[in-house]
């Protein structure tokens, strides 16, 4: 889950790292006057759940007060396009007002859990400021790495050794390591899955100061952080994602026209890509989950029948815990009465598979049934020929 | 033969009184498992189908059943609880099952169980089968396989039912299945795995399914390269049509980089000799055909 940068930034503060003085605003009037409380020039800064702000218009800088309200007054309401979302964008509804620092330096900073080391690893370089993507892919000597002892913990020596590998005088290594154990202890703390500092800046007066900051959730750890998980913001989401993510069904929207309806993640993914290899085009991932009991098969098809682009449907399910006239049931309780008519086509296996088939002939929907994957592909195709 | 579980795979279910735990512990033993014992804290005493009984702790499972390898159906927030008591107590192979464990509980366990003779496969997984050996440790479906020489190595669960279902299909049985868990980090990888399968003798042949997210696929194709895996490998990768940054169900399946991506993992494997099963739909095909 990710946290707004303003959210990231308490917790930061919180734990002693510096990051700018500002303040939060949701009216250009209160952006207006959180730049005079600042009494200097100041940056306005769109908060989304995306990068690439700076680029796409979402940064800006305002040397007064009335300034910072104009920038506010044109991103608020709006939405913000980056390379990161897609053309539709994504919503602004607030904007962070902060003091603008004069700046020496430009560092990265991050933390991970790394599957091959097993282990949570922090990393830095002295190419801040820019895409960290780009930079690990073109010069990845430029990261360097510290693994951590999951028992003893991120240790200040490894920080002063990040920094004076990354060629900063010895001087300033102490406190760039209190400043990276801060952000491990944040990381711990608050069960995250990734913590990126970039830019962590190096003002002409020698502070160290946080310039952006992006902490990131893990979604399986939220239950002993309600207070994390309230924040999650969901106008930032696909209206579709985020119905399907408050029902707890793991959903992504994609730009063909397919409607999948699938369970298990991996079986989701494999049944997308066979669709996709046989011309067709999936319009989204959808794993209902194992055990699919109906209510739950009923909201993930209602999903996938609001979905505009969706003109025909592919329900591949294998049922090793859920049975297929529970499956059956889900999906023909979506189709109430006003419903638009759509093809499907069905290949369900496990219990009660041909009560299952039964429900669906008695519908008078739409359905064809296919024994493998193969067929309903065949099947697919044939339906989109005759479209 | 097999790997991992065999008929002298003597089970302790973690987690037995529970809904899930009993459903699945009524399948497993209908498939011919030996559940020796179960254990929740707390219901010692109690007996499951009047014959296995239940103790409130796995070392006392261990004393008095004899038991060597556990299944946890224990829910996430004790689930690493679960699985390092039932390494302190010397079970040594543990499969969980329980899906959404935080991962830096995983890194925890992961470093706790390092210094053990221990083998934990999962989280997040359907657990490990042995048709041949009517050993089922695991939530699969237990009708779709059928005792052969083919082993399946599986980062998914339902993905690995339909792979099995078409070997099963295509007449290819199976010597064992194993799912390592759809978490990015997890016990055993696909390489512990393939050193297994190339050290067991009734193994001719492996399918690797493995996903976007990671380097397992890659950790593999360097294995083989490096002359630990000699039999033939056949590799599906799942996600090709995922796009990046989203995270599809599973937590370890996200495209965060280019090692990430479905076609890198699919480059790398090739690379390293193995057939390419071209699409989800012909994994029984293309295997029987590999197979002569």
């Amino acid at each position: 889950m990710k946290l707004h940068e303003y959210q990231s930034k308490a917790l930061l503060s919180m734990y002693g790292m510096l990051v700018p003085r500002g303040g939060l605003a949701a009216t250009p009037q209160e952006a207006r006057q959180v730049a005079e409380r600042l009494a200097g020039p100041c940056v306005v800064k769109a908060q989304v759940y995306a990068g690439g702000r700076a680029r796409a218009g979402g940064i800006r800088m305002a040397g007064a007060p009335q300034e910072a309200e104009q920038h506010a007054t044109a991103l608020l309401g709006s939405r913000l396009v980056t390379s990161q979302t897609g053309p539709e964008g994504v919503p602004v509804h607030r904007v962070l007002v902060e003091e603008a620092l004069e700046v020496e330096r430009e560092l990265y900073l991050g933390i991970v859990i790394d599957g091959g080391a097993e282990s949570v690893v922090v990393m830095a370089s002295r190419a801040g400021g820019t895409d960290i993507e780009a930079v690990a892919r073109e010069h990845p000597e430029l990261i360097l790495r510290q693994v951590v002892d999951p028992v003893v913990g991120f240790q200040a020596f490894q920080g002063r050794r990040l920094a004076i590998d990354m060629g900063l005088p010895a001087s300033l290594a102490r406190s760039l390591a209190a400043q990276m154990v801060a952000l491990y202890e944040v990381f711990i703390a608050k069960d995250c899955s990734l913590a990126e500092i970039n830019p962590l800046v190096i003002t002409r007066d020698g502070r160290i100061v946080a310039l952006d900051a992006k902490l990131n959730v893990d979604d399986d750890a939220l239950f002993r952080h309600e207070d994390l998980a309230a924040l999650r913001d969901w106008s930032q989401f696909d209206p579709l994602e985020a119905r399907a993510g408050q029902a707890g069904i793991a959903y992504v929207k994609l730009d063909g026209d397919v409607g999948c309806l699938m369970n298990g993640a991996g079986m989701a993914m494999a049944t997308m890509d066979a669709i996709q290899a046989s011309g067709l085009s999936p319009a989204n991932f959808l794993d209902v989950g194992g055990a699919a009991d109906p209510n739950r098969v009923a909201t993930a098809m209602g999903i996938l029948l609001e979905d505009p682009a969706v003109k025909r449907v592919l329900v591949n399910v294998f049922g090793g815990i859920a049975r297929c006239d529970d499956i059956a049931r889900g999906i023909l309780q979506a189709f109430q009465p006003g419903q638009r008519a759509i093809p499907m086509v069905v290949r369900l296996l496990g219990a009660n598979l041909q009560e299952g088939l039964a429900l669906f002939r008695a519908s008078g929907l739409n359905v064809t049934f296919a024994a493998s994957l193969l067929d309903a592909i065949q099947a697919l195709r044939e339906l989109s020929n005759a479209q | 033969m097999s790997i991992l579980v065999n008929r002298n795979t003597r089970l302790l279910v973690q987690g037995l009184t529970g809904h899930q735990g009993q459903y699945h512990t009524a399948q497993m033993l209908a498939y011919g498992t030996n559940v020796v014992a179960g254990a929740t804290p707390g219901r010692g005493g109690q007996r499951f189908q009047d014959r296995v009984p239940v103790y409130d702790e796995v070392e006392e499972a261990v004393a008095k059943a004899g038991a060597n390898a556990s299944i946890i159906f224990v829910p996430a927030p004790s689930a690493p609880d679960a699985i390092l008591e039932a390494a302190d107590a010397g079970i040594k192979l543990i499969v969980c099952i329980t899906e959404g464990i935080p991962a830096l509980d995983m890194v925890k366990v992961l470093h706790f169980l390092r210094e053990k003779d221990v083998t934990l496969i999962g989280p997040n997984c359907p657990g490990v089968i042995s048709p041949g050996e009517r050993c089922r440790v695991g939530i699969m479906p237990s009708d779709i396989h059928t005792p052969g020489r083919v082993g399946v190595a599986s980062r998914s669960g339902t993905l690995t039912y339909e792979a099995v279902y078409q070997l099963t299909r295509a007449g290819v049985g199976q010597s064992t299945c194993v799912g390592i868990g759809g978490d990015p980090l997890v016990g055993a990888n696909f390489v512990e795995v393939l050193a297994l399968f190339e050290d067991d003798p009734g193994t001719d042949a492996v399918v690797l399914i493995g996903e976007i997210g990671g380097v397992k696929e890659q950790q593999a194709a360097d294995f083989i390269k490096a002359g630990g895996f000699t039999k033939p490998l056949f590799a599906l990768v799942a996600g090709q049509s995922a796009p990046p940054g989203k995270r599809m169900g599973h937590a370890g399946a996200i495209i965060t980089g280019t090692a990430a991506l479905a076609s890198s993992k699919i480059a790398a494997l090739r690379d390293a000799g193995a057939a390419i099963i071209p699409s989800p739909a012909s994994i029984g095909e293309t295997v029987k055909r590999g197979m002569g």
